[in-house]
């Protein structure tokens, strides 16, 4: 017995969010190493090292994570469930009935907006097990809460 | 949660309560004593601005706390009806705060020393809500009200909510009476009730023995008390001005130290520190659990009372509850003790889960706790079920993450010893792998699952090894959580998620191949459409 996949992936436009997304920590890191080569001209070995490492690691990072995201990155909504997974390194799926969802939210922020995306976030009454769904296509995201609030609007009881 | 600002003024009929008029002895006095600083502040200032003319500050500093706490006792009052409690505060802002009934979780009775000594009890209504300002406190009233009070909230909610909530069937069917508990925190030497007991009464399921307060020296807590207290009493002594050196016998016991050997002074210093942590520890286990009591009311709640200065008493619905978490830390584990916490909605709110309110029985001896859990739980088969072990993959799992911390000390002691630090400096981190081994095998050894009637049982840690017991109805989804190293031995951590106690129950690195029925068992239907057969079978 195994756990499937989800059937949908996200938009494929997520995975330029998620490098740009990953750039400003890269330049933070490079801008201060270069502060430090700046500082210290006299040995500029040791420093120039890291700083070339560094650029390495950031570009294999850059290239790898937002493709690998998108491999893993999928969502499934039915009947009586939702169905997410996530990560990359490390992977969570997570299922929740859709008797027991609480909330469901949608939020675009300014870069999900440059990209034309939105997540959705499904909230249980457990604080352990909110379930979002990053990168997907703005008309997807809409569709899912439409189809989320009419589902979760004909459970009854406190979800708990 | 309604916060309902203003002013509705059709309720001044009789059925408003006030507070105990005798609040206003507590209140003042605890008021004049947090007001202290505010007052010596007053005194000086009017010193310092002319000259004694101004001394009068001081008195009516104190006037206006006692004139505050008067109004406050005149203007509050509180009201019971089939639906709502309401409260209501404030003079100029008037308050009314509402609650409906079938949200009360807990009643928490509280009474301390100040308040024992005028008959008195603090009443908070705890609803289960995350916001801290939701809470219904009323402080404080006769403890003979303030225990019906408790009675009267519980059974209302459980009859209110009865015909909404199937969710725990409860005994008994709502009815009309309510019962003549006595108020079972305070009835300290009450009788011990038979197990089949009339319907009405209280069932005793566990009672403080007070040899137990042989576990307290093993508990953190003691611990930590003992250093908590240390640490005030000497920036106490610092704030004073009190130099340890001044004192003659200190004195004489520092040249004594000086002129000893420094192993004696170790020695020394270790037995006087043991002797301090294990009279600080009973001290403290005495003061919180002293009188400890737990009962089963047959409408359906659990009433914990404790304490000996501070009363403590607390009533948890049993349809909140969804199970109990065996606690067994390494110190308490090696004299064969262990302590229970409920698993419940709506308390945790109150910051730590494992503490305050939710705690079902103080450290005890295992099987007492193991009794007292299958009694909570209606069913001897969690406590007793053996577990399933984890396997070979999550063994090594165990020792590469315990000798990885292992050897990162050691490289690190190595990097310094290197850079010009003493040579000793090896000794206490090679010393860590056989420390990091026993604790790998330990670890492995407390791992395991099972489904036990009609609940997920998993059980983690060492240091702090913990059995949950949740019950399967409470589960409100699974989170299954693999790390890279994770997927390349087939493990995963699965996660119950739930409404109550600590949100998520986890059960640590499983083979996948038994989390994945385990989780359909424990709730059947939710994963069978996402199930499809491995490639292998």
């Amino acid at each position: 017995m195994q756990l499937r996949d989800p059937a949908h992936l996200v938009s494929p436009r997520a995975i330029v969010y998620w490098t740009v997304r990953a750039v400003p920590l890269w330049v933070l890191v490079l801008a201060g190493e270069s502060f430090w080569l700046w500082s210290s001209p006299d040995h500029p070995g040791l420093p120039v090292t890291v700083l070339i490492l560094t650029v390495l690691f950031a570009a294999a990072h850059l290239i790898v994570m937002p493709r690998w995201r998108y491999r893993v990155h999928r969502w499934e909504l039915t009947a009586t469930a939702v169905y997410t997974q996530s990560g990359w390194l490390s992977q969570e799926r997570r299922i929740a009935p859709i008797s027991r969802v609480q909330t469901v939210d949608t939020e675009r922020g300014p870069l999900e907006q440059l990209f034309r995306l939105a997540n959705v976030t499904v909230t249980t009454a457990s604080a352990a097990g909110p379930l979002r769904i990053q990168g997907l296509d703005r008309a997807t995201a809409e569709g899912l809460v439409a189809e989320l609030t009419e589902s979760t609007g004909h459970s009854q009881g406190d979800a708990t | 949660m309604s916060m309902i600002g203003g002013d509705r003024d059709d309720g001044r009929d009789d059925s408003w309560r006030r507070l105990s008029a005798r609040m206003l002895l507590v209140h003042p006095v605890r008021e004049l004593g947090q007001a202290i600083p505010a007052l010596v502040g007053l005194v000086l200032a009017g010193r310092a601005v002319s000259d004694g003319q101004m001394w009068w500050l001081a008195p009516l500093g104190v006037l206006v706390v006692i004139a505050l706490s008067v109004l406050r006792w005149m203007t509050t009052r509180y009201r019971i009806t089939p639906e709502q409690v309401q409260l209501r505060t404030g003079l100029l802002q008037r308050k009314t705060i509402v609650t409906p009934a079938d949200r009360v979780r807990s009643v928490d009775v509280t009474a301390s020393a100040l308040h024992r000594l005028l008959g008195l009890a603090k009443v908070e209504i705890g609803t289960g809500s995350h916001d801290p300002g939701s809470g219904l406190s009323l402080d404080s009233l006769p403890v003979a009200e303030a225990a019906g009070l408790r009675a009267e909230l519980l059974h209302r909610s459980a009859a209110a909510s009865a015909q909404t909530d199937t969710s725990r069937a409860t005994s008994e069917t709502a009815s009309d009476t309510i019962s003549a508990t006595p108020g079972a925190g305070f009835a300290a030497a009450g009788p011990v009730l038979p197990t089949a007991a009339p319907a009405q009464r209280e069932t005793e399921l566990a009672r403080l023995d007070p040899r137990w307060v042989r576990f307290a020296p093993f508990t953190m807590s003691g611990v930590l008390g003992a250093a908590a207290i240390l640490a005030l009493g000497s920036r106490f002594l610092d704030q004073t001005g009190f130099s340890a050196g001044d004192v003659g016998p200190i004195r004489e016991g520092l040249g004594y130290v000086q002129r000893t050997p420094v192993w004696l002074d170790i020695l020394l210093g270790l037995v006087a520190l043991l002797v301090l942590v294990t009279v600080l520890s009973i001290g403290g286990y005495v003061l919180s659990y002293w009188g400890f009591r737990l009962m089963r009311h047959p409408r359906g709640t659990l009433h914990v009372s404790r304490g000996l200065v501070t009363t403590r008493a607390t009533s948890i619905e049993e349809r909140r509850l969804r199970g109990v978490e065996l606690t067994e830390p390494l110190l308490l584990r090696a004299v064969r003790a262990a302590r229970l916490g409920g698993i419940t909605t709506g308390l945790t709110s109150r910051g730590s889960s494992d503490g305050g309110s939710s705690l079902l029985l103080p450290p005890a001896p295992h099987a007492v706790a193991s009794d007292v859990a299958a009694l909570i739980l209606r069913d001897p088969t969690p406590v007793d079920v053996a577990l399933t072990a984890h396997g070979p993959a999550a063994r090594r799992r165990r020792y590469a993450r315990s000798l990885f911390a292992a050897f990162v000390l050691i490289a690190a002691a190595v990097v310094g010893i290197v850079l010009g630090a003493p040579l000793w400096l090896a000794a206490p981190a090679i010393m860590t792998v056989p420390v990091a081994v026993m604790l790998a095998a330990d670890r492995y050894r407390s791992l395991g699952h099972a489904i036990a009637g009609s609940f997920l049982v998993t059980r983690a840690g060492s240091l702090d090894r913990r059995r949950d017991m949740l019950e399967c109805e409470g589960i409100i989804g699974w989170n299954v959580r693999q790390s890279f190293f994770q997927r390349r031995s087939a493990l995963a951590t699965l996660t119950a998620t739930t409404a109550a106690g600590r949100q998520r129950y986890a059960v640590t690195d499983v083979p996948l191949s038994l989390a994945l029925p385990l989780a359909n068992r424990a709730l059947p239907g939710l994963l069978g459409e996402f199930l499809v057969p491995s490639r292998q079978d």
